[in-house]
C-alpha cells in the first residue's frame, strides 16, 4: 500500500476513506478533485464577467484595443464632478456615522449592556426596510413635513449612515469587544481622567482598526449607492455610471471596470488593517447594498 | 452634571456592576439610596438618545408614515383597499415575478454557495484559499448594481464576451430563446451578489462542524454518505434555510441591478415602486406606491426574522 | 478480545517525522497508556491504530492480521475522543445506538442494548438528553458507551479527560477503568497525565518525541525510571551527578558525601552516575542549634513549603544543590523554613542512571 503522498501536509483534518478493495489510493484524492473543481467554478463565474468587461473596454474598434475609453472616461469632467459629489458624501456620512456611533457603542459597552439585544435588532433593521422602501417613506414624509427641505443637500449622508448602520456597529462592537472597554475606563479614571478624556485619548486610538474598518464598507456601500441617490434626483458617481451605461456602452464598462477596482482597493484597505492588527470588523460581512 | 459627578458615579456603578453590591462611600451612605438610584436610572441613559433619535428619525418615521398612507382611505378613516389591490393584475404579477426570481437566485446561490463553501473550508486545499475567497467574497457582493448589470451585458449580452464565443462554438443562446433581460436571465446576474452572500453566511458554520464528528461517525462504521445523512446535513440544516431565507430577502429587495439591466421595464415590486417615485406613468394608482413598499417591508421583515430565528437555533449545535 | 501489535510503525509528516520505529505489543484484555508531553507521538500513534492515518513504515497488528489499509470504519475499534465528539442532533441514546445502526442492527436490540450500556456508566436517568444538556463529564461517559456498543475489539481513548475538571477526572478515569476491567477489553489509553496514567494502566507506554523511552507496570516506570526523561517526566525527581565508589556505595558531587544504595543495575565501579531520588526516600531532621551533622551525613537548609494536603514539599539548599523532600504535613511543621537539618536517604529509593 502507498504511503504518504511527499509533502503531505501535518496533522491533516478528517480521515481518509480508504478503500482496500477499490484499489484507487486515498480518499484524499478523491475529495480534492471536487474541491478544485466547485472553486475553479466558482473562480470561473467571477471572474468571466469580469474579464468581459475588461475586453469590452479595450475594444476600441473592429480587432482594435487600446485605452480609449478609459481615456475618455478621465477626461470627462462629469466623472470628475460625480466621483468628487460621491466621495464627499461618503466622508460625511462616515463622519456622522462615527460621530454617533462611536460614543453609542461605548456607552452601551461601559454602563448598558442590557441594550445589547436590542442593538442587535436595530442592527438588523435596515436590511428589512430596503433603500426603495425606505425612499417611499421619506417621500411620503417630506411632504409631511416640508421643512426637512431645507436640509436637502444632507439627506443623503443621512440616510446612508442609516444605510450602513450594520456595518459600522458590528465593526465598532466587535473593536470595542476586543479592547475591554471597562478595564481601560477604569484605568483612565483611577488615573482622573474624566469620561470625554478617557473616551477620546484612551479608546479612540485602541479602535482605530474597527473606526477604519467601518469607514471604509461605508465607503464602499456610498460610492456604490444608486437607488436612494437616483431617486432623489442626485448626481451621484452611481448615477453617472447608469447615465453612460445608457448612453455609450464601451464606455460604460470601463466605468465597470474603474468601479470594481475602487471597490477592490477598499476591500484590500480593508483586509490588510484587519490583518495587521486583528479581526476588529471582518471583511465583507454580510449583505450587499445598492443592488 | 459635572465631570467629577461622571466620575465619582461612574466608579460607582463600574463597582456596583462588578461586584454586585453597591459601594457605598460614607457620605453616600447618609444619602438616602432611591434618590441615587433615581439619579443613576435618568442620566445614563441620556449618551444613547441622539442615537436612538437619528434612527428613529430615519428609519422609524418614514416606515410608520408609509403604513399609515397604506391604510389611509382618501377621506380619512382605516381602509384595507389599498392592500386588497395588491393581489391583483399587474402588482399581484409583479409580486410573483419578483418571488420567482428571488426564489430561483436563493436556490442556486444556496447549493451552489454550500459547495465553494465546503471546498474553502473542509477541502484540505492550499491554506490561502479561504481568506481570499472571504475577501473576494466581500468585493463581490458590493460590486452589485449598475457595475454588475454592464458586466453581464458585456458577457452575456447578445454581442456579450461569451455569447460570441458560444456561438463560435455552435450554440447560439439568443437564437433559443435566452435573454438576460427574461426573469431567467435575472436570476444568474443575482447570482454574482448571492453567491458571495450565501459563502460568507455559511462558511462560520460550516466551520463549526467539528471533525471529531465525521470521525466519530467513520470509527463507528459510517460511510461519507452515512455521516451527512445521519449527522451533517441535520445539523446543518437551520443554518442553511436561514441563509436561504436571507438570499431570498436580499434579491427580494434588489433595485439597481435589475433597473440598469432593463431600464425599468421588467416587472418586479421594486421596479415598480422606483417607477411610481420617478413619476412614470406606469402604475395606474400612484398610491398604490406606499402599499406595495408596504408589501416589500412586510415580506422582506418577514425573512430577516425567519433568519435570526433560524441563526439561534443552528447556533445551539454549532458553537 | 484482540491483541494489538505495532511494529516499527513509523509517521513522517512533510519533514517533521511524528513517529520513530514505534514497537509495541499490547496483550488481550489490558490496558495501556501512552504516556507523553505534547507533541510525543502519542496521539498520532492512536491515530494510526484507529485508522484516521496511515504510517508512512511498518506494520499494525491485530490479532495477527495486518490492519495497514483497512479503511477506519470497518475495523471494529471503539474511540473515544478528547471532546466534542458527541452528535450534536442526536440524545444520548441515539449517539450510542449509532454504530450498532450502521451495523443494521433490529431496532429493538439496539435500544435495550444503548440503554443497558448508558447505564453501565451511570446515565440510565440521561438518555433523553442532548449533548449540550450534559456536563462535560457525563458528554464523555456517552461517548464511553457509544464506542462500547459496537463491542469492539480494542478500545482507544485519545485524552478523553484532559478537557474536565480535576474532580470530575478522578471520577471518571475509575469508572473507565473498572468498565475496561469488567468488559476486559483490549485497550490503548493516550494522555499526558502522569497520575492517571499511573491509577489506571496495567502498563505504561512513556514517550518523548516520537520514540519510546520505556514500557513496564507503573510502578516499575516510577520506581525504577530507565532514562532521564522518563525520571523527571513521571513523579519529581532529584537528580545528581555521581560516581559509583563501590557496589553499594555512590558518591555525589565532589566526592565525601557517600550515599548507600541498594544494588547497582547496569553501572560498574568507576562510572559516572546520574543519581535520582525520589523525594519520598529523603528524610529529614532538625539540627539543633550549632549543632552541625554526623559525618558524611548531608546538612541542608529548609527554603520553602509546598503545601499539598498530606504531604508537604520542602525545597532545601545545600551544598550539593537543591534537593527537594515530600514529609508528612504534621512532620514538616517542626521545620520552617530556615531551619537546619540533616538529610538521609533510604537507600530502596535511590536509582542510578549512567552517564
Amino acid at each position: 500500500m502507498s504511503t504518504a503522498a511527499p509533502g503531505a501536509r501535518a496533522a491533516t483534518t478528517s480521515a481518509s476513506i480508504l478503500d482496500r478493495r477499490s484499489g484507487r489510493g486515498r480518499g484524499k484524492r478523491r475529495a480534492s478533485f471536487w474541491t478544485w473543481f466547485w472553486l475553479v467554478l466558482a473562480a470561473l463565474y467571477f471572474l468571466v464577467p469580469l474579464f468581459s468587461t475588461l475586453l469590452f473596454s479595450l475594444d476600441t474598434g473592429v480587432h482594435q484595443h487600446g485605452l480609449k475609453w478609459y481615456g475618455k472616461t478621465f477626461s470627462d469632467p462629469q466623472f470628475w464632478q460625480t466621483l468628487e459629489l460621491s466621495f464627499k458624501i461618503a466622508l460625511e456620512t462616515v463622519i456622522i456615522g462615527l460621530a454617533l456611533m462611536v460614543p453609542t457603542v461605548y456607552w452601551i459597552h461601559l454602563r448598558l449592556p442590557q441594550l445589547r439585544p436590542a442593538m442587535d435588532i436595530i442592527s438588523i433593521l435596515p436590511f428589512v426596510v430596503p433603500p426603495v422602501a425606505l425612499v417611499v417613506g421619506l417621500s411620503g414624509a417630506f411632504q409631511v413635513m416640508p421643512w426637512l427641505l431645507s436640509n436637502w443637500w444632507l439627506i443623503l449622508p443621512l440616510v446612508y449612515v442609516i444605510l450602513a448602520l450594520p456595518f459600522t456597529y458590528r465593526s465598532l462592537d466587535a473593536g470595542m469587544r476586543a479592547i475591554d472597554v471597562r478595564t481601560l475606563t477604569e484605568a483612565a479614571q483611577s488615573c482622573g481622567a474624566p469620561a470625554w478624556k478617557t473616551l477620546l485619548f484612551v479608546i479612540l486610538p485602541n479602535i482605530r482598526t474597527a473606526m477604519l474598518g467601518g469607514a471604509f464598507l461605508t465607503l464602499a456601500i456610498v460610492m456604490g449607492e444608486y437607488t436612494i441617490s437616483s431617486l432623489l434626483l442626485f448626481n451621484t458617481f452611481a448615477v453617472y455610471v447608469y447615465y453612460i451605461g445608457n448612453t455609450q456602452a464601451y464606455q460604460a464598462s470601463a466605468l465597470a471596470i474603474i468601479s470594481f477596482a475602487l471597490t477592490w482597493g477598499a476591500m484590500m484597505a480593508l483586509f490588510v488593517l484587519s490583518r495587521g492588527r486583528g479581526r476588529a470588523g471582518g471583511v465583507g460581512q454580510g449583505a450587499p447594498v445598492g443592488r | 452634571m459635572t465631570d467629577e459627578v461622571v466620575s465619582q458615579q461612574s466608579n460607582d456603578d463600574l463597582m456596583a456592576l462588578e461586584t454586585g453590591a453597591p459601594v457605598l462611600t460614607p457620605e453616600q451612605v447618609s444619602r438616602p439610596r432611591r434618590s441615587r438610584r433615581g439619579r443613576r436610572g435618568l442620566l445614563v441613559w441620556i449618551p444613547v438618545i441622539p442615537f436612538f433619535a437619528y434612527t428613529a428619525f430615519f428609519m422609524a418615521v418614514p416606515v410608520v408614515v408609509l403604513i399609515v398612507k397604506t391604510f389611509q382611505a382618501p377621506g380619512g378613516g382605516f381602509t384595507l383597499d389599498q392592500v386588497k389591490a395588491l393581489f391583483s393584475g399587474q402588482y399581484r404579477a409583479a409580486f410573483v415575478a419578483s418571488i420567482q426570481v428571488s426564489v430561483t437566485s436563493a436556490l442556486i446561490g444556496t447549493v451552489f454557495g454550500l459547495f465553494v463553501a465546503y471546498a474553502a473550508v473542509h477541502g484540505r486545499g492550499p491554506r490561502w484559499i479561504q481568506p481570499v475567497l472571504t475577501t473576494f467574497c466581500g468585493v463581490a457582493s458590493n460590486f452589485a448594481g449598475i457595475p454588475l448589470a454592464f458586466a453581464f451585458v458585456a458577457t452575456l449580452g447578445s454581442t456579450g464576451v461569451v455569447t460570441l464565443l458560444l456561438d463560435h462554438a455552435g450554440l447560439d443562446i439568443y437564437a433559443h430563446g435566452f435573454t438576460l433581460y427574461s426573469l431567467i436571465g435575472l436570476s444568474l446576474v443575482y447570482v454574482y451578489f448571492q453567491l458571495p452572500l450565501m459563502i460568507l453566511v455559511i462558511a462560520p458554520s460550516l466551520e463549526g462542524l467539528r471533525k471529531e464528528w465525521r470521525e466519530a461517525a467513520e470509527n463507528l462504521g459510517a460511510t461519507q454518505r452515512q455521516y451527512w445523512w445521519h449527522i451533517g446535513l441535520p445539523v446543518l440544516l437551520p443554518s442553511l434555510a436561514g441563509a436561504l431565507v436571507l438570499l431570498f430577502g436580499n434579491a427580494f429587495s434588489a433595485y439597481a441591478t435589475p433597473y440598469a439591466l432593463t431600464g425599468g421595464g421588467i416587472s418586479l415590486v421594486p421596479i415598480l415602486i422606483g417607477s411610481v417615485l420617478s413619476g412614470n406613468v406606469v402604475i395606474t394608482n400612484p398610491r398604490l406606491g406606499d402599499s406595495l413598499a408596504f408589501g416589500m417591508i412586510v415580506i422582506v421583515g418577514i425573512t430577516v426574522l425567519l433568519y435570526s430565528l433560524l441563526q439561534r437555533r443552528s447556533a445551539k449545535w454549532l458553537r | 478480545m484482540a491483541t494489538l501489535d505495532l511494529q516499527g510503525v513509523r509517521k513522517v509528516f512533510g519533514a517533521t517525522v511524528a513517529l520513530e520505529e514505534l514497537s509495541l505489543s499490547i496483550a488481550s484484555g489490558e490496558l495501556v497508556s501512552l504516556l507523553g508531553p505534547s507533541g510525543c507521538g502519542k496521539t498520532t500513534a492512536l491515530r494510526i491504530v484507529a485508522g484516521f492515518e496511515a504510517p508512512t513504515a511498518g506494520q499494525l497488528l491485530v490479532d495477527g492480521e495486518d490492519f495497514v489499509g483497512v479503511p477506519a470504519s470497518k475495523r471494529n475499534m471503539g474511540m473515544v475522543f478528547q471532546a466534542y465528539s458527541l452528535f450534536p442532533n442526536m440524545t444520548a441514546r441515539q449517539n450510542v445506538e449509532f454504530g450498532m445502526r450502521m451495523r443494521k442492527i433490529a431496532r429493538d436490540k439496539c435500544r435495550a442494548r444503548a440503554e443497558e450500556l448508558l447505564g453501565l456508566v451511570g446515565l440510565a436517568e440521561r438518555v433523553s438528553n442532548y449533548p449540550h444538556e450534559l456536563s462535560g463529564g457525563q458528554q464523555q461517559r456517552v461517548a464511553l458507551a457509544r464506542a462500547l456498543a459496537i463491542e469492539p475489539a480494542i478500545l482507544l481513548l485519545d485524552e478523553p479527560l484532559s478537557a474536565l475538571d480535576a474532580k470530575v477526572r478522578v471520577d471518571l478515569r475509575q469508572q473507565i477503568r473498572s468498565v475496561q476491567t469488567r468488559l476486559g477489553i483490549t485497550t490503548l489509553y493516550v494522555t499526558h497525565d502522569q497520575e492517571e496514567a499511573l491509577s489506571i494502566s496495567d502498563r505504561i507506554a512513556v514517550m518523548s518525541d516520537g520514540n519510546l523511552e520505556q514500557i513496564g507496570a507503573p510502578a516499575d516506570i516510577y520506581r525504577s525510571p530507565r532514562t532521564e526523561f522518563v525520571a523527571n517526566f513521571v513523579g519529581l525527581m532529584n537528580g545528581f551527578e555521581g560516581t559509583l565508589r563501590a557496589p553499594d556505595t555512590v558518591v555525589i558531587g565532589a566526592g565525601d558525601r557517600p550515599i548507600r544504595v541498594n544494588e547497582a543495575v547496569g553501572v560498574a565501579v568507576g562510572d559516572k552516575v546520574l543519581v535520582l531520588i525520589r523525594p519520598e526516600s529523603v528524610q529529614l531532621e532538625e539540627l539543633a542549634d550549632g549543632a552541625s551533622a554526623p559525618e558524611g551525613v548531608i546538612e541542608a537548609k529548609v527554603l520553602m513549603h509546598t503545601f499539598l494536603g498530606s504531604v508537604t514539599r520542602v525545597s532545601l539548599s545545600s551544598d550539593l544543590g537543591g534537593l527537594v523532600a515530600d514529609v508528612p504535613s504534621l512532620r514538616a511543621l517542626t521545620m520552617p523554613p530556615d531551619t537546619r537539618v540533616a538529610v538521609r536517604v533510604d537507600p530502596v529509593g535511590v536509582r542510578m542512571l549512567k552517564r
